[in-house]
């Protein structure tokens, strides 16, 4: 392929974060006359160069729509499209490229599965198991959902430092569950589950596991062989890639038996009045032209990230996460939700005499971009009793200069308030 | 640029430190419950109208930004005594003021003003018109009221 995508080296040791910096021009801006420090990488991450011109040189040299012209730029787009979905199927070492859906993100892939997979075999008394960290996008189509076929959520809760009570979810997990959902790495407390024992709980009970990598995706490894999950869903957004684009996987006996999420072209096999045939997976799940650049951009970052290295990716986030924890305990009433055991880079605090959003706002005024407020998870929330909280969340282009800056700027939100 | 000055005036952080007629009200006749789903924020705004139609009592009571708060504490004072349309009144010219837009007609804000640099700061509008939108849904015998 011709892309011109700037390749990486891999990167032994650790990573040349100042190099990796000039891959981003986002990051070279300013913000209200300041350095831009942007540490709200669990909202979305910025985006290389790589994943720009992968975007701009399908549009303007192989642009078309897939599967369906015979003519020369169609099959272009088309290689580049299921090019794309090789790359993705390598990236979390799935079995098969027919088990990789392109969809709109974490969100849609959760609910094609609960719409889906959910209308078609929970019955009235069945049981859908998620967590307490759950975001709510892991929560409300199981709702919806159970309140269509009379099925049931059960929540298996958290410990004050946000580890999830893996011994209570075994205990929920039981001959009703058909199906559990749990997040790799919240977005909210940055605790990271074990998820292969939790795949293994589930289906000792028999029940299928939905893992939420919307998180986790971009800062670690994932391998759903290893993980040995039922279903696997990220974002391309946060994985320096696209909006608007995301994966489903799934095993392929499960998108075989599975109905249509949605029905429209590219989707059947035959249509009548009298009734239609579905293709088989994945295109039996996407209806409609697909977003097609948005794949090819996924595509580019899924380079660019295997390029730098998820290992190495990790290990650096890992690094800065020890130092914000050591910095941020040097600021005076400032408290950290969620210590568990297992952590990747984000941090969520709270004052407690300072609304968040305040904080918010006096940081982005020293060009510091954090994220204020409920997360979309306020089950956590309500756990732990706070209304929301600030949160700095990392990626590979962070430093320890952007963590500097972002404690001084909580030393000037607490000199304003003059606490 | 906006300068955070403009939106974090002493008298914004005085009234965040010490919000006036802050608690439950007894023998309230309007109650009403804002939320603001995006930040969490909540406040339960209480009136007693007396008979001729004036707010003899009013407070409030929940949690919130600093913004939201002091906007708060402020409204309970600028309403004390009025009756219940030039309190409504009060709400559209604060509302223009805060939303940058022409009032329809001339209204004294007084020390609400203090609030005029939140326009600046688009994220910040809906802390600082919760508590008028609450008191808005009181008013009109609504019980709760969300601002997204």
């Amino acid at each position: 392929m011709s892309a011109p995508g700037r390749s990486v080296a891999a990167t032994v040791g650790a990573l040349d974060v100042e190099r990796l910096r000039r891959d981003f021009p986002a990051l070279a801006q300013e913000v209200r006359g300041r350095r831009l420090v942007y540490l709200d990488n669990a909202a979305t991450a910025h985006k290389p160069r790589a994943v720009l011109e992968a975007v701009q040189h399908h549009y303007a040299c192989e642009y078309s729509n897939v599967h369906r012209g015979v003519h020369w730029l169609s099959e272009r787009a088309t290689e580049a499209y299921e090019g794309a979905r090789e790359k993705v199927r390598a990236f979390l070492n799935a079995p098969d490229r027919r088990e990789i859906v392109f969809v709109r993100g974490t969100t849609e892939a959760i609910n094609l599965v609960a719409a889906s997979w959910g209308g078609a075999n929970l019955r009235p008394g069945d049981e859908v198991l998620v967590t307490e960290m759950e975001h709510h996008s892991n929560i409300v189509p199981w709702q919806l959902v159970c309140e269509r076929t009379g099925a049931v959520l059960r929540v298996a809760p958290i410990d004050d430092d946000g580890n999830l009570l893996v011994e209570e979810f075994e205990r929920l997990c039981g001959e009703r569950t058909r199906i559990v959902a749990v997040t790799q790495l919240s977005n909210a407390l940055g605790t990271i589950n074990p998820v292969r024992r939790l795949v293994e709980i589930a289906h000792a009970h028999g029940a299928l596991a939905l893992v939420d990598g919307a998180q986790a995706a971009p800062h670690m490894p994932v391998d759903v062989q290893a993980l040995g999950c039922d279903f696997y869903a990220f974002s391309g957004h946060k994985l320096y890639g696209p909006t608007g684009i995301g994966v489903l996987w799934a095993r392929r006996e499960l998108l075989e038996a599975m109905p249509p999420y949605q029905g429209g072209g590219e989707m059947i096999r035959q249509v009548t009045f009298e009734g239609s045939t579905w293709a088989p997976p994945p295109a039996k799940f996407e209806a409609g032209t697909p977003h097609i650049v948005g794949a090819i951009g996924l595509g580019a970052a899924i380079d660019y990230v295997r390029g730098v290295g998820l290992e190495a990716i990790a290990r650096h986030e890992r690094e800065l996460l020890a130092y914000a924890d050591e910095a941020l305990a040097e600021v005076p009433g400032l408290r950290v939700i969620g210590r568990a055991r297992e952590r990747a880079g984000l941090v969520s605090f709270v004052f407690d005499d300072i609304h968040p959003h305040d904080v918010g706002t006096i940081l982005d005024h020293e060009g510091v971009a954090v994220r204020a407020g409920h997360h979309c998870a306020m089950p956590v929330m309500q756990r732990y009793g706070v209304p929301a909280t600030a949160r700095a969340s990392f990626a590979l282009y962070n430093t320890r200069e952007d963590i500097d800056a972002l404690v001084a700027a909580l030393h000037r939100v607490r000199s304003m308030f003059g606490r | 640029m906006s300068d955070l000055r403009d939106l974090y005036q002493e008298v914004i952080f005085d009234h965040n430190r010490n919000p006036r007629n802050f608690g439950r009200l007894e023998g309230a006749t309007h109650r009403a419950e804002g939320f603001n789903p995006l930040c969490g924020d909540q406040l339960t705004l209480y009136l007693k109208v007396g008979e001729d139609g004036r707010i003899e009592d009013v407070a409030f009571e929940g949690k919130g930004c600093a913004i939201s708060t002091a906007s708060a504490s402020l409204l309970t004072e600028s309403v004390k005594g009025r009756t219940l349309e030039e309190a409504e009144r009060l709400f559209r010219g604060f509302h223009a003021m805060i939303m940058d837009e022409p009032a329809g007609e001339p209204v004294e804000l007084g020390k609400l003003e203090v609030l005029a640099g939140v326009k600046e700061f688009p994220a910040r509008v809906k802390c600082a018109t919760l508590a008028w939108h609450t008191l808005h849904a009181a008013i009109e015998g609504q019980e709760q009221v969300s601002t997204e």
